[in-house]
């Protein structure tokens, strides 16, 4: 019991660790949300015209697409994080500490899902004020957001696993980065899926980006289809979907990463 | 309560026994067979040159570090077995200072106290103590990144007392500290063994472990290649010894006096116009050969008691100097690094 107890307040610690982080060097947090409002108003003016016959303009369309490529980078913003610990020694005293060995990657894992939530608050208002109007309800808008953060806490679990195998902070952080970068762009974030080559479109239609572009754009009550076929089942159940690949990615990596944290060696 | 493990009357707070850790497939040995073992409130000085196989030792000791066999324990509890309970009762501060570089000291110590679940009332309160024993109060606030490399150490070393450990893990503590920082590390260092804690550490330098080890063990290419007290360890090398460099005129006078003084014969490097010899009396040996030659108006150019080095040390028991164990060891390592030296 009091172990179950333990485990929760060890990882809180780690997590506070990393709000103080953000304390003490504020341009973390700032750069982290200028980027992607930055992003907003790139894509809002000069792809702005794209959205003709869409109600409510192509800004409707992108929010969600750059909603979900913001927490996707998630995954290389973890994996960075442990790196670079994994180079300072830190994660060798955590090691010798007398706690639980989960601790250290669920502190981490939930320190950026907290930076997350902020992040995530930030574009929104700035999608308000260049045009972005869900139109469904309260509930079904704060079920978009839940389900964005479950997406960023879920590929945070491939970031840390990235992070303790990797040898060198900056080495993962780019190679995480050339991994998910492509990704969100092989999907119907920005553009639609049907004017890419047919294998492209294939893969488009089964790549989790899109379907949490489409699940999202649904919860704010924009219904759109994508990939070759309309009626595929990804691009007619976006949500179940992108709920499953969120289990299946947490089923394989959360124990990975506890188990591989267990022998993690400096070097 | 009945001692758990207890050879030799004494208690042993660390016991590793056959010790084997390799990398890449078998062809580097880090850990070859090592044995050692520390006796309850005792300090044990680790002695290797780079590469040696200290930090993998403490590694092993501190749970970090599965060995491929042989077993260990700390505090009679096994650290493969039961790495959990040895984590409780160690303190371990290894070989570059781990700490989170953008907190303060104050805020690193205060995390690393609430990890080892104290409360946060009392994880305050430790953290101002230990940082007023360290002389760090000052700097509390500052950013571990502004601390110099001394400053460091000593944090990190604080980090590792939070739970006033049973056993306390040092690896290379003084390693990249100024004279300065290397003798308050020193003095921090004895007051801990005062307070009765029992102590491993590694050190590159004989003197550090002369001044701070009870015991010694001098290992080399994952292997104990000699143990004892240092002065036991001394003796083995010949303790200090006299060097006079004199005119090529007066050597053979020189060496006379020199080799009835020190009671043993002398070495003469004739190029250099050297004469060393061992000698037991250290200082008062060298006053009075400073004399005896004044009196025979012989000048010495250059005079000098050397101290046994960990290079005598490996000199006179391996017959080699220190190196770095290179990786292909199974070939003769030594010598391409010697033709390289001066
Ligand atoms: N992760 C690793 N992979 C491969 N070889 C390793 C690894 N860790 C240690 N070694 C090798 O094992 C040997 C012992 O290393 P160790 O770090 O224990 O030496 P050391 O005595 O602490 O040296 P130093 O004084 O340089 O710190 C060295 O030859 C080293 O190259
Ligand atoms: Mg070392």
């Amino acid at each position: 019991m009091s172990s179950v107890k333990h485990s929760v307040s060890d990882a809180l610690v780690i997590t506070k660790r990393q709000l103080q982080q953000l304390v003490r060097v504020p341009e973390v947090l700032i750069f982290n949300t200028i980027q992607p409002v930055m992003f907003v108003l790139l894509f809002r003016y000069v792809f702005g015209g794209l959205g003709v016959g869409i109600p409510g303009g192509y800004v409707q369309l992108l929010m969600p697409g750059i909603f979900v490529q913001t927490v996707t980078f998630t995954l290389a913003a973890t994996a960075q994080g442990l790196a670079q610990d994994m180079e300072k020694g830190l994660i060798d005293r955590f090691r010798s500490l007398p706690i639980s060995r989960s601790a250290v990657v669920m502190g981490r894992t939930l320190g950026d899902g907290l930076l997350n939530i902020v992040v995530l608050v930030v574009m929104g208002v700035a999608g308000y004020i260049v045009g972005w109007r869900p139109t469904s309800s309260l509930l079904h808008i704060a079920a978009g957001f839940i389900l964005l953060l479950f997406f960023g806490y879920a590929l945070s679990w491939c970031g840390v696993f990235a992070g303790l195998i990797s040898k060198d902070a900056r080495v993962v952080a780019n190679v995480s980065f050339l991994f998910t970068f492509p990704l969100t762009f092989l999907s119907n974030a920005f553009a639609s899926t049907t004017t890419m080559p047919k294998p492209l479109q294939y893969f488009a239609e089964w790549n989790p980006v899109s379907t949490m572009v489409a699940a999202t754009r649904q919860l704010f009550g924009f219904h759109n289809t994508f990939g070759v076929t309309a009626h595929s089942y990804p691009s007619e159940h976006p949500i179940v979907t992108s709920l499953f690949y969120m289990v299946v990615l947490m089923a394989i990596f959360m124990p990975l990463s506890v188990r591989r944290y267990k022998s993690a060696n400096r070097r | 309560m009945i001692a758990p493990l207890a050879y030799d009357g004494a208690m042993k707070s660390v016991i590793a026994e056959n010790l084997v850790k390799t990398y890449r497939n078998g062809q580097v040995k880090a850990l070859d067979n090592l044995s050692l073992d520390v006796e309850e409130g005792t300090v044990l000085g680790v002695l290797g040159p780079n590469g040696a196989g200290k930090t993998t030792t403490v590694r092993v000791l501190s749970t970090l570090l599965k060995p491929d066999s042989g077993h260990a324990t700390v505090g009679g509890i096994d650290v493969v077995k039961d790495p959990k309970a040895v984590r409780e009762i160690i303190g371990l501060s290894g070989q570059y200072a781990a700490l989170d570089e953008t907190l303060t000291g104050w805020d690193n110590l205060v995390m690393f106290g609430r990890l080892y679940h104290l409360s946060g009332e009392q994880a305050r309160v430790r953290a101002k103590e230990l940082l007023e024993q360290f002389s760090l109060t000052d700097s509390a606030h500052r950013p571990i990144k502004t601390f110099s490399g001394g400053m460091r150490r000593r944090l990190d070393l604080a980090a590792s007392l939070i739970v006033r450990p049973k056993v306390l893990f040092l690896d290379e503590p003084t390693t990249g500290l100024d004279p300065r920082g290397r003798m308050e590390m020193w003095e921090v260092i004895q007051s801990l063994v005062k307070d009765g804690v029992t102590l491993l550490l590694t050190t590159q330098y004989l003197e550090e472990a002369d001044q701070l080890a009870d015991d010694i063990v001098v290992i080399d290419r994952g292997q104990v290649i000699a143990r004892g007290s240092s002065d036991q360890l001394k003796a083995e090398v010949g303790g200090e010894r006299l060097e006079i460099v004199v005119d090529e005129s007066d050597i053979d006078a020189a060496r006379a006096v020199i080799e009835r003084i020190a009671g043993a014969s002398s070495v003469v490097d004739q190029g250099l116009r050297k004469i060393s010899a061992p000698v037991r009396a250290g200082t008062d040996s060298l006053i009075e050969v400073v004399r005896e030659l004044d009196a025979l108006k012989i000048h010495p150019l250059d005079l000098a008691l050397k101290r046994p080095s960990l290079d005598d040390v490996f000199m006179s028991i391996t017959g080699h100097a220190a190196e770095e164990a290179v990786d292909d060891s199974a070939a003769e390592p030594t010598k391409k690094k010697k033709g390289g030296r001066k």
